[in-house]
Parts: structure tokens; sequence; C-alpha cells
């Protein structure tokens, strides 16, 4: 049994083989890689004995799978209501024409992945960004700017031990 | 962090030797600090305050006897939050340098830090305790009461204060009828947005035919802006729990579950833990307490897909299946999850539920107005003073909400309307301010009391762009089954974008109109259904505003990009040259110690003077 087969041997004995449990599968198996890859969708469903079909509808109906690979850096823009009413458009275009990165999407350089979400339920720092779970509070265009232009490209496991 | 007890405790009187043992424990000058790590402190470091607490702890040699996490306080503005005891000292916006002093001061020496504590702004003075503070004086705490006050991740911690004790009661003292009847008499009706009478809805589920059936806790709270749920589920989660298991005793149903929505990994933490130490401690399970009841939780997770707070969408969710909600001619209660029985209540619902049946359903009954009673948990932001959760009674008024709990308007602004009821609401204006909150007065306003969102908005917010926001976030979010919904969305959205682009052709507002017409009468489910509300009570209240847009390409409020002018105030102009440098199109002219101007031909109305001038003499006009 190779390693991915045995992932999901894992996986799908951890709910017993129940297909009423497939997002939860699923998003245990995104958890291992940070998306969904394809290989290992269609294993998930041959496992299942259910159609790879059935799995892409859960992919790309819930917001929270992915099924590309991660930019180095989770940047994740809140665009609730209130940062919103506080300037969260204008920070989300600047990214977008800055970066050439669309919501959803990763950078050409794969520097980061650019998420903007329907709040984050921390309207008291509105507008909020957060940047590989630091949270950035009442940020400006400029600001914004300033943070994503200081990550480091390629150091992306110092980042993570220094945070923890 | 407590040790979960070894011992399943096996029966009601067990648990109260319990509670009375970690009363005694818990009695006398107990110094305890309060830290807490709800979202918002934790975004502005708290965990990290904990730490220092912990370890200042260790290296004194004075009895402390803990340093606590806690849930959400509420006061998320004036966070991170920290309360000592004895004395419940109320220190806000402490930062990590201010632990030893803290420490040092109140924790050993019993004395209060003045610099830390909340200044009045009116009455510039200072509050030692949250009870002091206007933004707690005016709430009635039920659901939130032990917020911020225990540890969400201690069992321990929630049986001192009385957690399971109406479990325990019902169990024993009470049939399935009695808590029923309770609930019934309380008039508690659902928290999630429907108002929907709770004590009906279980009845419905009880008597329906077909076993087994299911509980859910609907924790998917998807409107931007509201945080009540989240904080509930961080703070307190065995009173959910608790909450789950009374209900499920009432309905008949031994299997819960909790579908919590994606962006709240704390929350489902909390739950987690919570629900393994129930299962430890016999409050979860087999046999619960020796009565011979039986009930267990699992929990889901979302998967960010906002019609999933909806609950036949929610339901197909938990089935595996992607979000779509059904037609309801038959009702859930009596087909829903895997075509049981179930019965679906949202997170503050279920958290009302052992307090009423503790105190009674007369008690709870005693507060609020004649047709929605108890009290009601709203996340109070936007352009207000006091960001933060309140709790209130039903019937408070608006204007007490927004100007006695939230301080008002900042920077001196106008008020100018409030959003109440998430992204399917509708925006009050001045003029109604003195209207009672209950389920029934905010709808005929043309709004809703919805799960409990409130967003402030003040003169600087235009009233048509905030109804193309919210149709943008609902055309994204609609699951597109339906044909209204998915492209009737679409339609008034081209209009709105029409309209905020300057764009706007005579007979726009009658063309949405009919629009929202057809959604409310023909879309699926409730979120194309109210899905024009925004759209349509701003029409009543801001029709100026549409007007100006439409019949004289001009945005009041000057949100909306291109239908206002940047100009320089020659007065106020200092001539430092920073817009003229910064400005994208070179539209900006002048030189030194002469006013600079803007060419109203090139500009591009990008906004990025404004930002820049650090005099404040660029105006929008």
């Amino acid at each position: 049994m190779t390693v991915q087969e045995k992932l999901i041997e894992t996986i799908v004995s951890r709910y017993d083989g129940e297909v009423g449990m497939l997002i939860p599968m699923m998003q245990d198996l995104q958890a291992e890689s940070g998306y969904l890859p394809v290989d290992q969708l269609r294993r998930l469903a041959a496992r299942l004995d259910t159609p790879v079909s059935r799995l892409y509808a859960v992919a790309t109906f819930y917001a929270s799978f992915r099924l590309a690979p991660k930019g180095q850096h989770e940047v994740t823009l809140c665009v609730g209501t209130v940062c919103y009413l506080k300037g969260a458009g204008r920070i989300s275009e600047r990214i977008q024409e800055e970066f050439q990165v669309e919501a959803g999407g990763t950078t050409p350089d794969g520097l980061f992945t650019f998420q903007a979400v329907n709040c984050v339920g921390a309207c008291a720092l509105a507008p909020v960004m957060i940047v590989d779970g630091q949270y950035h509070d009442k940020v400006t265009p400029d600001s914004a700017m300033e943070v994503l232009r200081g990550l480091p490209l390629e150091q992306r496991q110092e980042q993570q031990e220094t945070k923890t | 962090m407590t040790v979960v007890a070894a011992k399943p405790i096996s029966s009601p009187a067990a648990l109260q030797r319990k509670r009375e043992q970690l009363g005694k424990q818990r009695s006398g000058p107990a110094k305890r600090v309060r830290v807490c790590i709800g979202t918002g402190c934790a975004a502005k470091g708290s965990r990290r305050l904990y730490e220092l607490f912990v370890e200042a702890m260790k290296e004194s040699d004075m009895a402390v006897e803990a340093v606590i996490c806690v849930g959400c306080h509420g006061f998320c503005q004036r966070g991170p939050i920290v309360v000592v005891e004895p004395g419940e000292i109320f220190y806000q916006q402490v930062e990590e340098p201010d632990v030893a002093e803290i420490f040092r001061e109140t924790v050993l020496g019993g004395r209060v830090v003045e610099r830390l504590l909340y200044e009045d702004p009116v009455t510039d003075k200072r509050a030692k305790t949250a009870a002091e503070i206007p933004f707690y004086r005016a709430q009635q705490r039920i659901v939130l009461a032990h917020n911020g006050v225990i540890d969400p991740t201690s069992i321990d911690d929630y049986i001192a204060v009385g957690g399971y004790g109406a479990l325990a009661k019902a169990l024993t003292a009470m049939t399935p009828e009695q808590v029923l009847a309770q609930v019934e008499r309380s008039g508690l009706r659902g928290r999630g947005g429907g108002g929907f009478p709770t004590a009906r809805k279980w009845r419905s589920c009880r008597n329906a035919p077909g076993q087994p059936k299911y509980v859910i806790c609907n924790g998917d709270e998807g409107d931007p802006g509201a945080f009540m749920d989240r904080s509930i589920m961080e703070g307190n989660p065995h009173a959910i729990l608790e909450g789950m298991a009374l209900g499920a005793y009432a309905i008949g149903s031994s299997q819960g579950y909790i579908y919590v929505r994606n962006e709240y990994p704390l929350a489902v933490k909390h739950l987690r833990g919570a629900i393994e130490d129930a299962r430890a401690a016999g409050l979860l399970g087999q046999d619960i307490l020796g009565t011979g009841f039986s009930f267990d939780i699992r929990i889901n997770r979302g998967g960010g897909a906002f019609v999933c707070g909806e609950s036949t969408a929610l339901m197909a969710s938990l089935e595996g299946r992607p979000g779509e909600p059904r037609a309801k001619y038959v009702h859930t209660v009596e087909s829903g999850l895997r075509e049981k029985p179930t019965n679906l209540n949202n997170v503050e619902t279920w958290a009302n539920v052992p307090a009423i049946i503790n105190r009674g359903g007369e008690w709870f009954a005693s507060i609020g107005t004649e047709k929605s009673k108890g009290t009601k948990v709203f996340s109070l932001v936007g352009k207000v003073e006091n960001t933060g959760l309140v709790e209130v009674p039903m019937g408070i008024t608006l204007r007490r909400i927004i100007e006695e709990i939230g301080g008002g308007v900042p920077d001196g602004k106008a008020f100018k309307a409030v959003q109440t009821g998430g992204p399917s609401g509708g925006c009050i204006p001045a003029e109604h301010l003195d209207t009672a909150v209950d389920f029934d007065e905010l709808t005929e306003l043309g709004s809703m009391m919805g799960s409990g969102g409130m967003i402030v908005m003040d003169e600087d917010t235009c009233m048509v762009n905030v109804a193309r926001y919210f149709l943008n976030f609902l055309n994204a979010e609609s699951c597109g089954k339906c044909t209204p919904c998915r492209e009737g969305l679409a339609q008034m959205l081209a209009i709105l974008d029409r309209i905020t682009h300057g764009e706007g052709r005579q007979g726009d507002i009658d063309r949405l109109e009919q629009l929202a017409d057809l959604l409310e009468g023909t879309a699926l489910c409730a979120l194309g259904k109210t899905a024009a509300n925004p759209v349509l009570s701003t029409i009543r209240y801001f029709r100026d505003e549409y007007d100006a847009h439409i019949l004289q390409q001009r945005c009041p409020a000057k949100e909306c990009r291109g239908l206002f002018r940047y100009e320089i105030d020659p007065e106020a102009c200092k001539a430092c040259g920073l817009c003229l440098k910064h400005c994208p199109v070179e539209a900006i002219s002048g030189e030194k110690k002469v006013p600079h101007v803007i060419d109203q031909q090139k500009c591009t109305h990008c906004g990025t003077c404004l930002d820049k001038c650090p005099f404040g003499a660029v105006l929008k006009v």
C-alpha cells in the first residue's frame, strides 16, 4: 500500500466508511496537503464506491475546498460588512492589482494565496487582514502593502517555527 | 485547564455533591486572573498575556489559585481584557508590559492600577468593575451570564456555577412533556432569524412518526458582522450541550449534531473538548446520570457556504452533499436529516434552555415584550464607539443600544442607519430609533431580527452601495438551484452596479422592485425570498439617495467612485507635494509654496491624494 493509499484508508476508517461523512473526510484530506489532489480524490471516490463527480460537486460547492496547491503564505482579507464599510474593498483592489492575484487565487510567483472572506468576526479590529494566522488590525491599503511586500519568499519553514 | 473527572458522575445526587465540593474549594478570597481569549482579544495577543501571567504565577510564592482563559466579555473594542478576582477589577487594553505591574500591584498587593481601568469618555470617571461601565450597565445577561467568568475548557467551572443542574432536574423530576411545557410557557422563539416558537417546533418533532429523531444545533453563523453564536460556542460550550440534551429529552431523541462554521476553529476546539469532558463525566452518552436517558452529540464543520445556515441545506451538508435547500412543503420536523424527524435550533436558542428549566418558563416570560420574550444577544458593530457583544432584554429601543451601550457614532459624525438581520435584513433610519427591538416590530420596519447582527452606519455610508454590497454577497452565495434566486439576484446586482457607477436609468427603481417581488414570491428558500430586503428597505427610507445617483449622477455620501470630485482646499494646502508625488495619473499640479490643484479631466478618483494628505486639505465635493 502506498503512502497515499494508506492516508485514504486512515481517513475513511476514521468515519467508518460512511459516505454521509464525505465532507469531514475531504476536510481531513485537505488538512494533510493544503489542497485536494485530484488523484487522491479519485482514490477516495473508489474507496467509497461513489462517482468522482459527487466529490467534485462537493469540492466546488464549498468555498473552503481547494483543488490547487496553496502559496507559501496565506493572506486572508475580511470583506465582511464592517470591514467593507471601513475600506476593505479598496484594500482588496490594491492587493489584486499589485500582486496580480484574484480572490481565491495564488500570486504568479507562489508567494501567497489570497482569500477574501465574509467576516472573521473581529469587527472591533476592522478592517482586518490575517497573514499566516497573525491578525493585522485597522489595515489601510498602504499598511497592507507594507506587510505583504515584507513577506519572505521560500522561507516558509522558518516563518512557521517563529510563529509557534 | 482541568483534569477530567476520572469517574463518571453516576447520579443527580452525585452531581450535587460535586458542585458543593467545588464550591468549598473555591470559596474565600480566592485570587484568580481571568484573561479573555475570545477571537477579538486573541487577535490582539491575549494568549501571550495568559502565558505571561502563568509564568508570573509560577515565579511568585503567594498563593494564586489560578490564571484562566475565559470566553468573550463582549467589550471587544477595549480588548484585550483581563479581570482580577477578588474585586472583579476590570482591566482593558492590556499589553504585554502591563502584566508584571498587574501581577505585582493587584494580584499580590491588592491595589488597583488606575491607568488600565476604563475611563468614561463623558464623565472622565474611571470604572473599577464591569458593572460600572455604561457598556455593561444596560445589559441583562442570561445567555452570556457565564461568558468571561468561567473557563470554557473546564467542565468543573461550568458545574460550579450550576451547570448541568437543569439537566439533572429534568431527568429526575420532570417528564419530557413537562420540559416542553416550561419552554412553551417561556415563549422562547428561535434566535436564528425566523423567530419561530421553539416549543411548537419541538412538539411537532416529538409528535412526528418515525425513529430515530435528531436534534441539530445550527452554528453556521454566516452573517457578516455577526459573532454572537461564535462567542457562546467559544465562551460557554457546555450551555449549548446541556440545552441540546434537554431538548433531546423533551423530543425523544438520542443523537444530536452541531454544525459549526468553518471559519471558527476555536469554537470547534472548545466544543470538541466540552463533548469529550461531558462524555467522561457521564453527562453525555449512555445512561446519563444513571437515569436511563441516553444522548450523544457529534460535531461537523461547515465548508464555507452561507446558504448552509438554511435548515434543509444544512441537513444536506450533514449528509455529505452540496448544501442546496429543498422546498419545505414537508417540514424538517417530520422529514429532515436522513428523512427522519429533525429539530434544528440555533446556538443561542439552545443556550437559553438550561436557564428556562432552572428558573422556570414563567420567569423567562417576565422579561421582554408581549410576543418576544427573554433577551437577545447582538453584535454591535460598524460606525459605533463601542464595538462588541451585547445582551439586552427584548423591547429595549434601538436608540438605547446604539447610544447608551454603544456610545454613539464616533468622530462627531451623524448617524444614518442601523442595519439589522444580516444580508437579508434591512436598514433602519434615525427616525425609527425609538422602536422597541422585538421580532415583530423590526419586521414591521422592513428589516428583521435575524440572528443578531447590528451594523451602525454614519453619514459617510452610501445606502445604495450598502444595498449593492449585500446583493453582491447574496448573489455570490446563492446556491444556484432555483432560477429566481440565481438569475434574479444577478439582474438586480447588474442594475445596482449601473446605478453606483452613475449609469442609472429612469425606471431602475421600479425594475428593482419588480424583481424583488418576483424573488419573494418564487424563490425556493429563505435566502432568495428575503434577498431583496436590503434593496427594498433602502429604497423605502433613502429613495432620495437612489434618485441622486440616477438623475444627477451624484453620490450624496461621497462614496461611489466617480460620483463626486476630489478638490484641494487652497487655505489648508501647505504645498508639501505629497499628493502630487503619489498621484498615479499626474493629475495634480503645483509647486513649493503654491497650493496644489487637481485637474478634474485627468483625475481617476482613486482617492490616493486624500489618503496621503497630512493636513486634511483634500476634500470630497
